[in-house]
């Protein structure tokens, strides 16, 4: 699994880091995300879908191939 | 219950879109259905009074998922076509264009439907905003305008007059709250808005109702305010809420009241669940019905929806959450205000622009705001946490 997130997208919601702070945190000064981890261990791909997923802004997108 | 063959979702916008993913995602492979008003792939609300409007974004920019994701779900995507009848027992939708269809199971993701000024009907000039229609719409009235009054001092109103303003319209914005959005933000996160906004140049008039609309010929030509005061405009936006989109529930046996009323699991009726703005469930965590209007929760409450089709079995006890951006300022509300809470600034400073604020209520903090301080804000989430998610004690007969 391969994670490209949009920063222009971002809002900064932090919702990602709640679910999966292992691969996600967001920068001090404006909350924008900061990919931590682009290709996430196995045991990390789930809460990084659901990330996704809860994503309000729709700014992270998962190549499942990759 | 057993895990259903069909599912059926009424709505297609961020709460049922959502609910369909996480479904998928938890293994159900089912026939999955979605039911759409809007003719539209699937949009994201938030960016529509601010990317939208501004035109920093065109409208596909707002789109929730490229359409191949929207491929990959194996849904069938009926859009443009409203359900207008629901039978509940029998799990029946009916549409606008005659489509019946049946499922097992029924998630109702109707949202909102904007409220309007009583007198706008037929009168030109007066806006609202709820869908990327609406957004374009205006967009393209502020472009042929100077002067915009904006209704309505929630988050809307105020996103929308400081859009208009970063546009370099004359705007003033009107409400009845002695701040615009005191009651979301409390008063001294409130105050500091209000502050931001003055400094941006947007008159507020704040603690007035609105009279009426001015018009001539048909085109609005201001407002009115309870104070006696006429306010120009050439554009008012109607920002004064919305109205939980209930109204083809009418005959379908459902409970309505302010919403679909739920369980703590958002089931309306055996096999009918609701979620997102239109649905005001039983949160066990505060011991009460809440309906939440934000984009945090229509995704959120969609995990849980699906999780409890799938027969998990767990309360949704969320901690509610929104955000918001005007002008170079970001804000984070967690938990909900409560009017007997104080204030207590607990990281950086309101003198320079970048705090965190959290109310304390009787029971302990209920509230953190963050102002210009995202990341900060997330991590003192977890002081009011226990508040939401740990189910009151039962009364001891």
């Amino acid at each position: 699994m391969k994670i490209t997130v949009d920063e222009e997208k971002c809002c900064g919601a932090g919702q990602c880091v709640l679910i999966a702070p292992e691969v996600f945190d967001q920068r001090d000064d404006d909350g924008i995300v900061v990919l931590l981890e682009a290709e996430p261990a196995a045991e990390h791909q789930d809460v990084v879908r659901e990330s996704a997923s809860v994503c309000p802004a729709a700014a992270i997108h998962l190549d499942e191939k990759a | 219950m057993n895990t259903p063959q069909h599912v059926l979702v009424v709505g297609a916008s961020a709460a049922g879109l959502s609910t369909a993913e996480a479904l998928r995602r938890k293994g159900f492979d089912g026939r999955l259905t979605l039911v759409g008003a809007e003719s539209e792939l699937p949009y994201d609300r938030p960016p529509l009074s601010k990317q939208v409007l501004s035109g920093a974004w065109d409208t596909t920019r707002a789109q929730l998922r490229p359409k191949e994701a929207l491929d990959a779900l194996a849904a069938e995507f009926v859009l443009g076509d409203p359900a207008v009848e629901l039978d509940a027992d029998g799990r029946r939708v009916r549409t606008a264009s005659g489509l019946r269809v049946t499922a097992d199971a029924i998630v109702i993701a109707t949202g909102l439907k904007a409220r309007e000024l009583p007198d706008q009907a037929g009168m030109s000039g007066v806006h609202v905003i709820r869908t990327v229609g609406d957004a374009v719409r205006l967009r393209s009235a502020l472009l042929k305008t100077e002067r915009v009054v904006v209704v309505g001092d929630g988050v809307l109103g105020a996103e929308t007059a400081s859009t208009a303003r970063s546009m370099g319209l004359e705007v003033c914005l009107v409400g009845p709250q002695p701040a615009p959005m005191t009651e979301q933000l409390g008063p001294l996160v409130a105050d500091h808005l209000a502050d931001l906004h003055r400094r941006h140049g947007v008159c507020l008039h704040s603690g007035v109702l609105l009279e009426g609309l001015v018009s001539r010929d048909g085109a609005v030509t201001g407002v009115r305010l309870s104070d006696g005061e006429d306010l120009p405009a050439d554009v008012v936006v109607a920002a004064v809420g919305g109205l939980p989109a209930t109204d083809w529930l009418a005959d379908s046996g459902l409970r309505l009241d302010d919403g679909i009323v739920c369980d703590e699991h958002c089931r309306a009726a055996e096999g009918v669940w609701a979620v997102g703005d239109v649905a005001r469930w039983h949160h066990q965590g505060l011991g009460r019905l809440l309906r939440l209007e934000n984009r945090t929760n229509a995704s959120e409450q969609a995990l849980a929806v699906a999780a409890d089709i799938l027969g998990e079995n767990r309360p949704y006890l969320p901690v509610p959450y929104f955000w918001t951006d005007q002008f170079d300022v970001k804000l984070q509300a967690y938990g909900l205000p409560s009017a007997d809470s104080q204030a207590q600034i607990v990281e950086g400073d309101p003198g320079e622009s970048r705090f965190v604020v959290r109310h304390n209520g009787p029971r302990g903090p209920m509230g953190v705001l963050g102002w210009k301080m995202p990341r900060q804000a997330r991590l003192h989430r977890a002081s009011i946490v226990d508040q939401y998610t740990r189910p009151p004690e039962p009364a001891t007969p």
